[in-house]
């Protein structure tokens, strides 16, 4: 498969009559973005926001963060199986308004949804405050059942992320790159000697508010399956997740999952990327033993020499993360986890709430309850008292002039188990 | 500011094995290795006492002992307290550890000591008070006083120690959420590398180590035992009076249910680890007093606790969940349950 991503650098964006992009600039049409969100007669209201790095902006609640894009050559355009028809993905090329992210916000159905400060001490414990972010604050219609309120918001981030990606068809992309791995024979003939190193992904996959999406299907529904590196890079994978802000997966980290682009460099040179497998992270024990055996031995029909496994979310997961990571090493399948830890407000407690001792090579991407202390904000996205219920929030965790306490578990993306962000744990 | 030192009854000069009966004494001037630590440290700050004491009459009489040292501690108005290096002494290590341990807890004043890393009292201490790594005897004074010395003005001096690695202590087990020069990504494929070409790596999270609960005994008559229900799963009277946490609890509820045929209709969930819905139409379903209550109308269970306990399991620290555990465990004892019907989601 070869997939093109042509980057259409965006410096600034701003609010005009017109979605297009000129010198670098993306002029957003709010009434146009709104109008069309509003084609889906389950949405109520729609309020579209600027909000761009260093502005002293909260951006609470998120719900999911989405890359705009367009598919330029090739099929499947959108996110097929979910808001297109569908249609073979990771082909052709895309154009990507780099740069610019889709972050939507409304009323909350779960606890577990994040925050966003675009300045200061908050900047720096999310990724999502050096994009350029246009805010969809989406208001469904009264009535509906969760589930389908759930399900019309996320839909109408994807459909605002379409809409906004379009801007970029007709752009010369300032960067394009290449995403090329043939088939297992190919790849096999072409570097023999090279060690064959799979991803292992793992999706939440537990219930309202907890899926991950792969070709539109509920992952909670699959057993663990094999996707090409760039079927992930080009929209086949999305989230479904409301769990901690700070580790799950959102879409535009699947877009862009960290991960897949860091073994990409290496593909070829080092080793021979054989593919992605995404394993459901289910409740049950029987799905535990299902879904960890069925990966392991995925793992082991590639003939993988090692594997990298990422968590999403954390508790009941570890198990899973330690139990696939067991049946590699015993099978002679080298492993990497990445995860991050519940170790407590001081840092003292045990970080995770299951073991392996084949467990010897882990990056801990943070901890979840580390507690970080945010200014006001001169400007609120949203709603501000979220906080008291989200994850990692407390009622009267606001101070009076507006600073607020929170666990790194409100902060959207802060502790990625795909390792997209920069934080680690020291032990002192 | 002023610093006051703990030694032995052999580092505090008075004797050897004959005088480890000794109790404590303060002396008013550094003795010992505290006129080392006097030495290193210069005129930043001053030795104003040493506390000696004998290794066999502080742990022969532990409680006494370490309630007239905190004492001497206390009155002397110490910035910061500094005891042995004990090197690999047993004894000694016991007594400079739990006086380490207890004056950072109980008086709030940072506290220093060194040890062998086989020495008992290590794990008596490195959780509290900064335990310098030394070698297993006395000879290795020279090599341990300066790195206590620079340590000890760093926490006179309120500067946040580095990494254990870089002011040689044992690390205290606290894990701090720092940032990286690299992405996550990055550093799981050059650990993968590194892995894949037998290079030396370091993981960055050692296994935790699981300490194991023996089950109680069964309940020999359930006609005649009453039965507490307790849950992880966030299920809590409507409005959540006690803001218990949706995540990383840090409190847990204890509400009144007698009389009550089941919690539907007055209870739902605040937990953010699960699908909310089905639980919130019927809280039962996680907590299932309705079940519980028939089983008492059939006498097949004695009777239902009147109290439920409830808080959120999901990313609640283990430390925590220990602590919940004991607090809810001693009231449900002293209540006299037989039984608990602990449910988790």
């Amino acid at each position: 498969m070869k997939l093109e991503h042509g980057h259409i650098y965006i410096k600034d964006i701003v609010l005009g009559d017109k979605t297009q992009v000129e010198g670098g600039v993306l002029t957003v049409d709010a009434q146009a973005l709104i109008a069309h969100l509003k084609e889906d007669n389950k949405v109520k209201n729609v309020k579209v926001d600027l909000a761009r790095p260093g502005e002293e902006i909260r951006i609470i609640p998120v719900k999911d963060v989405i890359e705009p894009r367009v598919k330029v050559i090739g099929e499947g355009n959108g996110f097929p199986g979910v808001t297109s028809k569908i249609a073979q993905m990771g082909e052709g090329k895309v154009h990507i308004l780099s740069g610019v992210a889709i972050v939507t916000i409304g009323d909350i159905v779960g606890f577990q949804e994040g925050v966003i400060d675009m300045w200061g001490e908050g900047a720096k414990w999310t990724p999502f405050s050096k994009t350029l972010n246009i805010v969809v604050d989406i208001e469904p219609v009264e009535g509906l059942d969760p589930h389908v309120h759930e399900r019309t918001v996320r839909f109408a981030g994807l459909r605002a992320a379409e809409f906004i990606g379009f801007a970029g068809k007709d752009v010369e992309p300032d960067e394009v790159l290449v995403y090329e791995i043939g088939t297992q024979v190919e790849e096999t003939a072409k570097y023999p000697d090279l060690p064959r190193v799979a991803y292992v992904e793992m999706l939440i996959s537990q219930g309202l508010l907890h899926d991950g999406y792969i070709y539109g299907v509920n992952s909670q529904q699959i057993l663990p399956t094999l996707l090409h590196p760039n079927e992930e890079l080009d929209n086949a994978v999305i989230s479904g997740n409301c769990v901690a802000a700070c580790d799950k997966i959102t879409t535009y980290q699947h877009q862009n999952n960290a991960v897949i682009l860091d073994l990409y460099k290496e593909h070829g040179k080092t080793i021979n990327f054989i593919g992605v497998i995404l394993t459901p992270e289910l409740t049950t024990l029987e799905g535990k033993f299902r879904t960890c055996d069925y990966t392991a031995k995925l793992c082991v029909n590639l003939g993988a020499d090692a594997v990298i496994i990422s968590e999403e979310g954390y508790g009941n997961p570890d198990s899973d993360l330690v139990m696939i990571c067991k049946r590699c090493e015993q099978k002679g399948i080298k492993t990497v986890l990445i995860t991050d830890e519940c170790s407590g407000w001081d840092g003292m407690s045990q970080p995770l709430t299951d073991m392996a001792e084949e467990a010897v090579a882990v990056i801990s991407t943070g901890n979840v309850s580390h507690v970080v202390e945010l200014t006001a904000a001169k400007k609120v996205l949203g709603v501000a008292e979220a906080i008291y219920t989200l994850a990692g929030g407390w009622e009267g965790c606001i101070a009076e002039d507006g600073s607020m306490k929170c666990e790194l578990n409100a902060v959207i993306g802060s502790t990625s188990e795909i390792g997209y962000h920069n934080c680690t744990v020291e032990l002192y | 500011m002023k610093i006051v030192y703990y030694v032995n009854q052999f580092f505090g000069q008075i004797g050897g094995e004959e005088k480890a009966g000794t109790p404590p004494q303060y002396v008013d001037k550094a003795v010992g290795p505290a006129g080392g630590f006097q030495t290193l440290i210069k005129d930043e700050a001053q030795v104003v006492g040493t506390i000696i004491c004998g290794d066999n009459y502080f742990n022969e009489h532990k409680e006494v002992a370490l309630k007239e040292i905190l004492a001497m501690v206390k009155d002397s108005g110490a910035d910061l307290f500094v005891a042995g290096p004990a090197f690999n002494a047993g004894r000694y290590g016991m007594a400079c550890a739990q006086v380490s341990a207890a004056v950072q807890k109980e008086l709030e004043i940072p506290a220093l000591t060194g040890m062998y890393e086989e020495n008992p009292g290590l794990e008596e201490a490195r959780s509290e008070a900064y335990v310098i790594k030394t070698g297993d005897s006395a000879g290795t004074m020279r090599k341990a006083l300066p790195l206590m010395a620079a340590l000890g003005l760093k926490l006179l001096k309120k500067v946040a120690p580095g990494l254990p690695s870089e002011d040689g202590y044992f690390a205290q087990g606290r894990r701090v959420t720092v940032f990286s020069d690299k992405r996550g990504s990055v550093r799981a494929v050059e650990m993968l590398l590194k892995r894949l070409a037998e290079e030396p790596f370091v993981t960055e999270l050692p296994m935790p180590v699981f300490d194991n609960v023996p089950p109680a005994q069964a309940i020999a008559d359930l006609s005649k035992a009453t039965i507490a229900l307790v849950t992880s799963g966030g299920i809590v009277p409507l409005g959540n009076p006690d803001r218990i946490q949706s995540a990383s609890a840090q409190k847990w509820g204890k509400y009144d249910i007698s009389g009550k045929k089941a919690l539907k209709g007055d209870f739902y969930t605040i937990h953010g680890g699960y699908d909310p819905v089905y639980a919130n139409a019927y809280a039962d379903r996680v907590a299932p007093l309705d079940v519980l209550y028939e089983l008492k109308e059939e006498g097949i269970i004695g009777d239902v606790y009147p109290y439920f306990y409830t808080t959120t399991g999901t990313g609640t620290s283990v430390a925590s969940s220990v602590a919940f555990g004991k607090e809810i465990g001693k009231e449900l004892k002293e209540a006299g349950v037989s039984g608990v019907l602990l449910t988790s989601t």
